[in-house]
């Protein structure tokens, strides 16, 4: 004990009288471990603390508090009540012991165990014995931590203190000007409001130490320290003035004095600001400065350049209307909500009659806000700017205006969140739903493409409300939609028409049934239907003129494509799918027979459509089986048809093309993506069952040859062995927890098929058919199996250099790579590995090099996450950690021939890298990448190009020692033979206008000089960016330009 | 643009913008030379913003396509625009916009020609002649002040 004590004496000494800091440390650990007590440090501190020296009494405190700071949790009750009367009385001590017991009393406050009545006790000794402007920063910043943590700990005692803490807290802050400290200042004062302290008479006084900051202008010290922002504060202290409506009669007419500002930020502010106090605010507060609050919004949204100033306007408008809208009424005053929104529609009405006019819009702004604000004031403003538009619409001729004010009604027609109807309630359009529809009917029969295309959007929003269309209009509006299908060209309204068509079907299915469904599908079938479109109105006489030179069959077939895309985008219910999918393998059954002259581009966009039918089956599991049970049956039999047909008798029907049977197989994945187990399972037997046994029972039309081997290679191309594809649809999207039956047999005879067909589209398809199924395989001895005797039959074929199978093994392995990199298959580095040699291949080397490719980016029809493979998140990033080391050295040690390979690689590499990724990873890389620019091949430098464009618009720092090198290899691919290196090129010279300005200054002149000769190049794409980089660089330097 | 000051004209008609060019298959042949075309021409300033209104030139109807008239053989071309009042102060700067437009986004080659659309502005004569004036463009340009409107008026937001 004596020992300790003497121990404990000596720390004590060394901090005090030797200055020693680090001892406070060691003191504290002291009392941490229980070698002394916080008594015997008082004890061994007495001398210190009574000091004569203010600087020795100074520092005595300072060790006591620096020690409570780190072992306030081990204080007892008694300990604490001691210690606070202590640094009280210190309060009054000299200057500068005043910061010591500051800190030690912030360490108190987060005592568990402070004694009841200690925390008003330490507060008025602050409040009174501390003119806190008067400390330091940090003093200051302790001053409001105490209030903070007390605030936390002992809300029920300080609220005992009434205004007095209110008081206390104003006369403290009054005066801060560190952001740091106003952050805390700001979270006492909202503190204050928002839990119920007594504000008493300061309520004047609060609003005036916090509002004096308003509108805050604080721009960040360079390098910002801190990481404070304006909005930080922005929000902090609009959190406290926004708080309580007791501060109403001051930050009102505050506002408005702020908007007259000329400042744009201190518009923004004072306007958002606004929008808050809506939540609080109610017709009470608000009444008196209603005319001028809306005359500052108005003048600020008809005048205003900025997007930032005229939604902020908007928003507070809404605000303000929402407020009114939830006051109470009473019997005797007047509706104030509808008072202030007469006060809206007389300055904002009248500007709805001139839609020629700039006002038009923000007045509709204006209103729509109002209107969106609750169901109340839709119902006011409605009820008197609809008939009002309605009438303007049916006066005015020209299409131009009645496009405007068509769009105009739109925005009213659509409700807001908060202005929706409750449930029962009927829309407020109801009483205009006659008008309404017929406005939309004749807009739809005019010939301006604007207004066909506005009047689908208000049809759409009509008709996702209940109650607007009426049957007979449903009706009618299915049939000019259908008519537009038909007739009109123009692809905006065409896609505008097929949108509304899809949204209307959805909630009305019959209507689509019995009078779109049937006339499309006349039209798709009809080989030779005459255009009967009358050629008078169209839109774009470039158009026109273009029409003009169609053939009659080519004109057709585009009617056709318009009708099968409506098809597909009317199908999402299964009553219509039952309908239309019919439709749509007609036209396959007739391109495959030969009796209609489809065109190979009609037939993939038929199966497109098919494709997008088939995405609803995620949300309708009954589409799913439909699907299953009749689609796709029938997709292999009259594929397999197509297929056997070319085979032996020489006929190649559209099916037997690669395209169109590319564009099968998404439809097929999609939908057996979508399969419950069950059916999922079916499906997988049945597909094994066909492609391995031939087993057709499944299929309709069971008219097949029963020994059919679809699984063996042929020499003819259009074989039924390129079905394969078909097979990958099938088997590689189901779910894994689907068992494919005879999995090892189907790999068996993938593999072979691969290493003996010599058809591209067929050894890949199988390639990745046999990558999908390893990846869904578990890991386990089979797994390893499998792979082992693969990657066997890889190394054989790839070794033997006359082989000519080399090419089949190099996709193979590209494949398994995959498939096994995805799930992070422990054997994946090995193929990978075999990837990176063959770079040098003389014959595999660029096949090698576009592999990498596929390898990192997503692939559209196999093992991807909507087919259910196995992916690892961040595959991508580990493979590029593990393997970038390895391209670099291989690049080095590269002949200079095969260097392009690996530049080659590595762009594919990078740029599938997510962004965040390329920014860490660009410093390093930078050298080859400049390397890669200059390498002759036109394809790296393009795919260079086009990968660092996205890294330049946020350059990392590395970029900056690069750049006199970055700029001359740029500036010389300005003038590259080829018109996609020219465009990319001037694009990252673009790109690189946004470093900083005092950066890239000395290159001004130089960038424009180079872009002034591809001002005058021959292609006008070139022209387009050139002009667009050189612009920015012009403004770079320059006053009003950055 | 502050709470106090009105605008000169308040309320402007305004006319619909044109889309964009479309794309042919020639545009993307490599092969094929495109030469300058009045359109071309029009697309580089329809979009020059007015210096009063959250509006580009084109939805003023300051600049009309049929007004623009390029010779790309013999690197000419010349631009009519017109204020949207007669008594526009504006007229000036906004020509202004034009020919530094202009100057930056075409080749040397051409010579440029901007001027008020006869008999659309009070004191067109006195416009036209500064706006021909390669000196007093030059001076103007040295300006600061004026250099920072005309910038504002060629600034692009979109990347």
């Amino acid at each position: 004990m004596a020992a300790d004590n003497s121990l404990l004496l000596g720390l004590v000494e060394e901090f005090v009288s030797g200055q020693v800091d680090s001892k406070a440390t060691e003191t504290a650990s002291g009392v941490k471990t229980g070698q002394f007590t916080i008594l015997q440090l008082v004890e061994a501190l007495g001398l210190s603390l009574t000091s004569s020296q203010p600087h020795t009494r100074g520092r005595g405190v300072q060790l006591l508090s620096q020690v409570l700071q780190e072992c306030y949790s081990c204080l007892s009750e008694r300990e604490v009540e001691v210690l606070i009367a202590f640094y009280e009385n210190r309060l009054k001590d000299h200057y500068v012991i005043t910061p010591h017991v500051l800190q030690g009393l912030k360490a108190l406050t987060k005592c568990s165990v402070l004694p009841p009545g200690s925390a008003v006790s330490i507060l008025r000794s602050i409040f009174q014995d501390v003119h806190v402007q008067s400390l330091m920063l940090a003093e200051r910043s302790c001053v409001y931590n105490i209030l903070i943590s007390l605030m936390e700990s002992r809300e029920e005692e300080l609220k005992g203190l009434g205004a007095d803490f209110t008081f206390g807290f104003v006369q403290s802050v009054d005066g801060e000007r560190d952001p740091r400290n106003l952050l805390l200042a700001f979270q006492v004062a909202r503190n204050i409001i928002h839990r119920g302290y007594d504000l008493g008479k300061f309520v004047e006084e609060l609003f005036e130490v916090t509002s004096c900051y308003f509108p805050i202008d604080f721009s960040p010290p360079p390098n910002d320290p801190h990481g404070i922002t304006q909005e930080d504060l922005i929000l902090s202290l609009r959190n406290v003035l926004t708080g309580t409506s007791r501060f109403a009669e001051f930050l009102l007419p505050l506002i408005i004095e702020k908007l007259d500002s000329d400042v744009q930020s201190a518009k923004v502010d004072s306007l958002l600001t606004l929008a808050a106090c809506g939540l609080t605010y109610s017709h009470k507060e608000l009444a008196e400065f209603l005319p001028g609050l809306w005359s500052s919004i108005r003048r600020e949204v008809f005048q205003t350049a900025s997007e930032r100033v005229e939604s902020a306007g908007l928003s507070a408008l809404g605000a303000l209307t929402s407020s009114l809208s939830r006051s109470v009424l009473s019997s005797d005053s007047e509706d104030s909500l509808q008072v202030f929104l007469n006060l809206v529609l007389k300055d904002c009405q009248h500007h709805l009659c001139e839609p020629d006019l700039k006002l038009v819009w923000p007045s509709t702004k204006l209103l729509q806000a109002a209107a969106g604000a609750s169901y109340r004031a839709s119902l006011i403003v409605s009820a008197t700017v609809i008939p009002a538009l309605l009438e303007q619409y049916n006066n005015r001729t020209q299409c131009a205006q009645r496009r405007t004010l068509l769009e105009v009604l739109q925005g009213f027609v659509q409700p807001t969140p908060l202005s929706r109807p409750a449930d029962g309630v009927e829309s407020v359009l109801v009483a205009f739903q006659q008008s309404l529809c017929s406005v939309v009917f004749s807009a739809l029969a005019e010939s301006s493409a604007g207004l066909q295309v506005t009047a689908t959007r208000v049809l759409t929003a009509l008709g996702q409300q209940p109650c607007l269309l009426a049957q007979a209009d449903v009706e009618k509006a299915v049939d000019h939609l259908t008519r537009l299908i038909l007739e009109e060209e123009d692809t905006q309204v065409s896609s505008a028409v097929v949108e509304c068509s899809g949204s209307l079907a959805h909630l009305h299915p019959k209507a689509f049934i019995s009078r779109m469904i049937p006339r499309l599908k006349e039209e798709i079938l009809s080989g030779e239907t005459q255009c009967t479109r009358a050629h008078t109105h169209h839109t774009h006489c470039s158009l026109t003129d273009n029409l003009g030179l169609l053939s009659s069959t080519e004109s057709n077939a585009a009617v056709r494509l318009r009708c099968v895309t409506a098809v597909a985008s009317v199908s999402s219910q299964l009553s219509v799918v039952q309908e239309s999918t019919p439709v749509l393998l007609q036209v396959l059954a007739s391109a495959h027979t030969g009796s209609c002259s489809f065109s190979v581009e009609e037939v993939s966009a038929v199966c497109i459509s098919l494709q997008r039918i088939a995405a609803h089956a995620r949300d309708t599991e009954e589409i799913g089986r439909f699907f299953h049970s009749n689609i796709i049956p029938r997709l292999l039999g009259l594929a397999l048809q197509a297929a056997l047909q070319s085979r032996d008798s020489g006929h190649s029907s559209p099916l037997t093309d690669e395209a169109v049977l590319s564009a099968l197989v998404p439809v097929i994945s999609t939908a057996c993506a979508a399969l419950q187990s069950e059916s999922a399972s079916r499906m997988a037997a049945q597909a094994v069952s066909l492609f391995l046994d031939g087993d057709v029972s499944f299929l309709p039309e069971n008219a097949f040859p029963s020994q059919i081997q679809l699984l063996q290679s042929q020499a003819e191309c259009r074989g039924p062995s390129q079905l394969v594809c078909l097979l990958m649809a099938c088997v590689c999207s189901l779910p894994r927890s689907v068992d494919v039956p005879e999995i090892d047999r189907l790999l068996v005879q993938l593999e072979d098929l691969i290493c003996t067909c010599s058809h591209l589209f067929c050894y890949t398809f199988a390639a990745k058919c046999f990558a999908g199924l390893v990846n869904k395989r578990p890991a386990g001895e089979a797994l390893d199996a499998v792979l082992e005797r693969v990657l066997k039959r890889i190394n054989v074929e790839l070794e033997n250099g006359s082989s000519s199978q080399r090419t089949q093994a190099f996709t193979l392995l590209l494949w398994v790579a995959k498939a096994l990199l995805l799930r992070y298959h422990p054997l994946s580095t090995a193929l990978t590995d075999k990837l990176f040699a063959l770079l040098s291949d003389p014959e595999l080397g660029s096949q090698a090099a576009d592999g990498f490719c596929v390898l990192m980016s997503d692939s559209p029809d196999v093992l991807n996450r909507s087919c259910h493979a196995d992916v690892r998140i961040m595959y991508r990033q580990r493979f590029f950690a593990e393997n970038s080391s390895k391209l670099v050295e291989g690049f080095n040690s590269a002949e200079q021939e095969k260097k392009s390979c690996y530049l080659k690689a590595l762009s594919h590499i990078v740029n599938n890298l997510p962004r965040e990724v390329q920014l860490t990873e660009l410093p390093a890389l930078l050298p080859l990448l400049l390397e890669a620019l200059s390498c002759p091949d036109r394809e790296v430098q393009f795919s260079t190009l086009s990968c660092m464009q996205p890294v330049l618009l946020e350059p990392p720092e590395a970029l900056r020692n690069q750049l006199e090198a970055l700029f001359s290899r740029m500036l010389a691919l300005t003038t590259s033979p080829d018109m996609k290196v020219r465009i990319a090129s001037i694009r990252c010279v673009h790109a690189l206008s946004r470093l900083p300005e005092h950066v890239i200054l000395p290159f001004r002149a130089r960038v424009l000089k180079a872009l002034a000769v591809c001002l005058d190049d021959r292609k006008r794409l070139v022209r387009n960016e050139a002009v667009a980089a050189r612009g920015q660089w012009f403004l770079l330097g320059s006053p009003g330009g950055k | 643009m502050s709470g106090g000051t009105r605008l000169e004209n308040a309320n402007p008609l305004i006319f619909q913008r044109s889309g964009e060019r479309l794309l042919t298959a020639t545009d993307e042949d490599d092969d094929v030379a495109d030469p300058i075309d009045d359109r071309e021409i029009f697309d580089l300033i329809r979009s020059i913003n007015d210096p009063e209104h959250p509006l580009s030139l084109e939805e003023l109807n300051v600049v009309e396509q049929m007004r623009v008239n390029v010779n790309d053989e013999e690197s000419t071309v010349s631009v009519e625009f017109t204020p949207t009042i007669p008594h526009c102060s504006m007229a000036t700067l906004i020509g202004l916009s034009i020919k530094v437009k202009l100057l930056r986004s075409l080749p040397d080659r051409f010579k440029i020609d901007v001027h008020i659309t006869p008999g659309t502005h009070a004191s067109e004569d006195a416009v036209n002649k500064q706006l021909a004036d390669k000196e007093r463009v030059a001076a103007a340009l040295e300006n600061s002040q004026l250099l920072e409107v005309v910038n504002q008026c060629l600034y692009t937001r979109s990347m």
